[in-house]
């Protein structure tokens, strides 16, 4: 019997937060809902939530203001619009899980949770292997295999998906990307990224021209096969 | 300083040059040497080369050798039509500006058009020709030419009417014609020469043979000169090594005599043989403002001709003429002054010294030449008395009124025993006279108030003896003290009036400007303009501006004042030249001179806005030359106002639209933001509901179907506002074609189901530069029009490849494809196709695509499959918009 989960729901629309009190309710989750920032510090220290819904629309401060406050104590996913592609990013590079976009779908709403929920466990399974579909990530052994057979991939392809294979099913940034496998002073180089998932995809996809283990997520990261994923 | 800096001058010449048609011109130094013959030989010349050649107007004047050469030549029918009974038979400039050859050839450059041409010369149509682009080749005859005019008459006694102003030869090649006196005679025997009118009358003269010998080499003299200011500009302009004559600077004084014109010749001539820039200046004294109007005609003619031969001029005010020329030629660094002999007379000269020998003596680095006028030249103005130098009647009986008054004063004042001063009485109606009333009548006063004090005081009392010389002081002190104080009195009195006369000019501009001010509608100006200018310069006025409409080219009235103001067809032309060539036109002026009118551009922003007109209604000219400063600014101040006008105009037409952008802003995205969040609610909540039955789990499904439509008409509403407030600030990264399709697939995966598509997109196509977010939307909007109008039953083929330039990124369904005549209008907002309504299009998808696309600097066009039925769409990436993959 897992502990109850306590989720904690920061957005001005009431409407909106009774969505995901009902919707986060009936799969089990205990719901807390904070309507200004104040209240979402508060709730923070009382309820001490395990994973944060945070709109970065708040009438007193700035969402994004809240997010280095939080950070460690609790997994931030930010509520946004979905052309709002700067803030998402800036809301990530400081230290947000993860996003999701409005309109949502209850479902990856769900399955985003389950994602931030597993990096907060303390379970140690970075080191287990990483699997999808044929693909096996062995972080522990540095190697990379698909159907059993170990893929040759370029030192900085490894390094781009045992980045991602650390977090698997979370966005990475851009930057956050290239600050970890390139270097800092080499965050604005996007096309080192496209080189090493063009690489990776041919290398491990079974159709490049749709995969399914190396998303894209226009102008903001990449993640590994996050709604999939079942590990 | 720098030598070698090229001489601005010259260079601004060698620039107007520039896309001008080139003149030509064969001189000769009389009729009958064939210059007509040799035009059209080297005209023939030109036609072997494959040059387009047209006659514009030849005279054969019947010579059979002249004729037989016209022949072959393309000519273009003169333009002949009746105006005011004088018949028009004149070269048709239009038909050759219509006809465009390049070269046409015009027979007798100095000829005078007949009256109701549009110009008065027909070397301002060839001007005009010029100034089209079209080379032209013209015939001269040196006794034409206006600096030699003098020259020609002084030894052939035949003043020719007919003359050319010399700046027009300026620029041109010239040929000589030339054969020498002897055959020339020869051909006049023998009947081969035209003689033109005004030689018939001194044919014996004219013909002699030492005048052609003298007009001979006058003509060789010339074109000799001409080359070699042609080359000395060329040298000038690009500040070649080489010696030229030292900087001489010419000046001539002018005046309101006839002589002027005369030395305005003389000093062209000089300026031309010296090579030295020269100014014609005339100097303002007080006693300029007495001019009458024959004077100041005179005095504008010298400094119009001035201007035509290539003179600067200048007007100068000054206490006298000496101070005023010892200023200007300090000022203006001359090297030479040429002045016209005084007519003064002698007696003048003896009390006041002559000019000439006071100007040789105070300015010491000057040369001074004095160059004699013939009086006879012209009809010589002789300065008529200005009414009034005699002064008024009036002032003579107030003066003597006081003499006599102060005479009786004497009177009672000796009979009471005091007798001293009463010469001092007498000084009384002198100053008043002298100064109220001018120097006649002082003196006339002072003579009586002297005979009147002799007559009366002094002893033997009387009589008009004079014992005492004491006494005979005070007669002359009376004397004196009249002249002077009167011409103190004058000066002072010019000076006022003077004053009084700018005063007045200026207080009409202030009042002007004042009025102006306030005007914000261009009808207003049109009034105020009309009325004021009419009254100031008493005349009709009329204001001409093109028509509102951008079809309605002809100019139309605005305002006219009289109300009444008739404008012939002759005058519209002339407002019309006046207006397309943004230069005077009509009565006193250089084109179309038979209107009544006088038209003036009025310009604002550099563009000509309409043209105001000025005609009297006793039909003299409209403008006297001291009116033309005044009515100019006037005209500066009305085009300043019209400009402020306008700039009102759009700044109030930008603020609207800046407040119409900013609330169509404002309201989109509130109405955008207020939807959402409650869309966003009801999706969610529809999503969350457990269906009762397979019945309600449809009427859910439709139900959100239905919501997620709106969200994505609202959504798209937002992003129409963003691009309409230009709000899309582009992050531009390099993206692989091949993720952004396959990651606009994933997005659309629900709704491309059940539906093929088909992705061709060449291994070797390169990254593109453009924002990822942006992009990602030009892609999933294509790929959604491709399923929502394409066969569902075929698939969408999306290729990307490159091109010639660049690459091409094609999206392709197989449906109805584009009605004709829509591939553009297609991309409109809320554009769409008849009968595509039923199709749940909000009609502004396409029209996103390219705005986004615009916002990152790509083009996206919309055509019909060359291969079959269905619409593709394809976005451009020029080279600039691409990045190659790193070499592996």
């Amino acid at each position: 019997m897992t502990p109850i989960v306590t989720i904690l729901v920061v957005d001005d629309e009431p409407a909106i937060r009774r969505l995901f009190h009902v919707g986060l309710s009936r799969v089990g989750y205990n719901v807390v809902e904070a309507g200004t920032a104040r209240e979402a510090l508060n709730a923070l220290q009382i309820d001490k939530p395990e994973v944060v819904l945070l709109d970065l629309g708040l009438p007193d401060r700035d969402g994004l203001e809240l997010i280095p406050i939080m950070q460690g104590q609790t997994a931030i996913i930010v509520v946004s619009a979905r052309d709002a592609t700067s803030q998402k990013v800036a809301a990530l590079d400081l230290g947000a899980d993860d996003y999701i976009s409005k309109p949502f779908d209850s479902e990856e709403v769900l399955a985003r949770i389950r994602t931030a929920l597993r990096h907060r466990l303390p379970t140690g399974v970075s080191d287990a292997p990483f699997r999808h579909g044929d693909v096996e990530i062995d972080l522990a052994a540095r190697a990379v295999r698909k159907g059993g057979t170990e893929v040759h991939l370029t030192p900085k392809e490894y390094g781009f998906l045992s980045e991602l294979a650390r977090n698997p099913g979370r966005v990475i940034t851009h930057s956050q990307l290239l600050k970890a496998v390139w270097g800092p002073g080499h965050e604005g180089d996007v096309e080192y990224l496209r080189v090493a998932a063009r690489g990776i995809r041919r290398k491990l996809e079974d159709d490049p021209s749709q995969p399914k283990l190396l998303r894209n997520e226009p102008g903001i990261g990449y993640r590994l096969a996050s709604l999939d994923w079942h590990g | 300083m720098n030598e070698q800096r090229p001489d601005p001058e010259a260079l601004l010449r060698a620039a107007a040059r520039e896309g001008r048609g080139r003149l030509k011109v064969f001189l000769g130094a009389a009729p009958g040497v064939g210059k007509t013959y040799e035009m059209l030989s080297e005209g023939a010349a030109r036609r072997e080369d494959g040059i387009d050649v047209v006659v514009g107007v030849v005279e054969t004047h019947g010579r059979e050798e002249t004729a037989a050469k016209l022949r072959g030549f393309e000519v273009v029918a003169r333009h002949q039509a009746s105006y005011q009974g004088h018949i028009l038979d004149e070269m048709d400039i239009d038909a050759i500006l219509a006809r465009r050859p390049a070269l046409v050839l015009v027979d007798e450059l100095a000829h005078t058009n007949a009256p109701g041409s549009r110009h008065d010369k027909r070397w301002q149509d060839v001007e005009e020709l010029l100034d089209a682009g079209i080379d032209v080749y013209s015939t001269l005859n040196i006794q034409h030419l206006e600096s030699l005019n003098d020259v020609v008459a002084s030894f052939t006694k035949v003043r020719v009417r007919e003359t050319l102003p010399d700046k027009v030869l300026e620029d041109a090649e010239i040929e000589v014609v030339d054969i020498p006196p002897d055959d020339l005679i020869e051909r006049l025997r023998h009947g081969k020469v035209y003689v033109p009118d005004e030689a018939t009358r001194a044919l014996g003269n004219f013909f002699a043979k030492s005048n052609l010998s003298a007009l001979r080499e006058l003509a060789l003299r010339y074109a000799a000169q001409a080359v070699d200011a042609q080359m000395l500009d060329y040298v000038r302009a690009h500040a070649m090594e080489g010696t030229w004559a030292a900087s001489d600077r010419l000046v001539v004084a002018i005046s309101e005599q006839a002589g002027s014109l005369e030395l305005v010749r003389a000093a062209k001539r000089l300026a031309d043989a010296l090579r030295a820039p020269w100014t014609a200046v005339h100097i303002e004294t007080p006693r300029s403002a007495h001019f009458n109007d024959a004077e100041n005609m005179q005095l504008a003619d010298a400094l119009h001709l001035a201007t035509q031969l290539g003179g600067h001029v200048a007007s100068v005010p000054a206490e006298s003429v000496l101070e005023g020329l010892k200023r200007f030629t300090t000022e203006a660094r001359a090297t030479q002054l040429i002045v016209g002999k005084s007519i003064r007379s002698r007696w003048f000269e003896l009390l006041h010294g002559s000019i000439v020998d006071r100007l040789v003596r105070e300015t010491p680095g000057l040369a001074v030449q004095v160059l004699p006028t013939s009086e006879t030249a012209q009809g010589r103005t002789r300065r008529r008395k200005p009414r009034g130098e005699w002064g008024d009647l009036s002032g003579y009986l107030v003066s003597l009124g006081l003499t006599v008054a102060v005479t009786v004063a004497g009177t009672r004042l000796l009979s009471s025993g005091n007798i001293t001063d009463l010469g001092l009485l007498y000084l009384l109606p002198v100053m008043v006279a002298a100064t109220r009333y001018g120097l006649r009548t002082g003196i006339v006063t002072s003579l009586a108030c002297s005979l009147g004090y002799n007559f009366f005081f002094i002893p033997p009392t009387h009589t008009f003896t004079i014992e005492d010389p004491r006494n005979l002081i005070t007669v002359l002190v009376l004397l004196g003290v009249a002249i002077v104080s009167s011409q103190l009195a004058a000066r002072v009195r010019e000076h006022a009036l003077q004053a009084q006369a700018s005063a007045a000019q200026n207080s009409a501009l202030a009042g002007f400007a004042r009025q102006l001010t306030g005007i914000s509608m261009i009808d207003d100006l049109a009034q105020v303009l009309c009325a004021e200018i009419g009254r100031l310069l008493d005349g009709n006025t009329v204001l001409l501006m093109p028509g509102e409409a951008p079809g309605e080219g002809g100019l139309s009235r605005r305002w006219s004042w009289p109300q009444a103001a008739r404008l012939e067809t002759l005058d519209m032309a002339a407002a019309n030249w006046a207006f397309e060539n943004d230069c005077p036109a009509g009565r006193g002026s250089d084109t179309l001179t038979s209107s009544e009118w006088l038209f003036h551009p009025l310009a604002a922003r550099g563009a000509v806005m309409g043209v105001f007109g000025l005609a009297r209604s006793d039909a003299r000219a409209p403008v006297r030359p001291d009116q033309l400063p005044l009515l100019l600014s006037l005209l500066d101040q009305a085009g300043l106002a019209l400009e402020r006008i306008a700039l009102e105009a759009q700044m109030a037409d930008l603020s609207q639209a800046r407040e119409r952008d900013r609330l169509r802003h404002a309201l989109l995205s509130s109405v955008s933001h207020d939807l959402r969040t409650p869309l966003t609610t009801i999706m969610g909540t529809l999503a969350a509901i457990d269906a009762a039955g397979p019945d309600q789990a449809a009427q859910i499904a439709t139900a959100r179907g239905e919501a997620e439509r709106l969200y994505r008409f609202v959504t798209n509403l937002l992003d129409m506002a963003r691009i309409e407030a230009g709000a899309l600030h582009g992050k531009i990264e390099p993206v692989d074609l091949d993720e952004a399709v396959s990651e606009a697939l994933h997005e659309l995966r629900t709704l491309l189901a059940d539906h093929a598509v088909s992705i061709d997109i060449a291994p070797d196509a390169p990254m593109v530069l453009v924002d990822p977010h942006l992009f990602h939307h030009c892609l999933t909007n294509l790929i959604e029009n491709a399923a929502k109008y394409g066969d569902p039953d075929a698939p969408i083929t999306i290729t990307a490849a490159r091109t010639t330039d660049g690459v091409d990124l094609a999206i392709s369904d197989r449906g109805g494809g584009i009605p004709e005549g829509w591939e553009e209008r297609i991309f409109e907002t809320f554009a769409r196709i008849e009968g595509s309504d039923r199709k749940g299009g909000t009609g502004l998808g396409l029209a996103i695509v390219k705005g986004f696309a615009l916002a990152m600097g790509l083009d996206v066009t919309a055509v019909n499959c060359a291969d079959g039925p269905g619409a593709r769409f394809t976005i451009h990436f020029d080279p600039a918009h691409l990045k190659d993959w790193p070499e592996a």
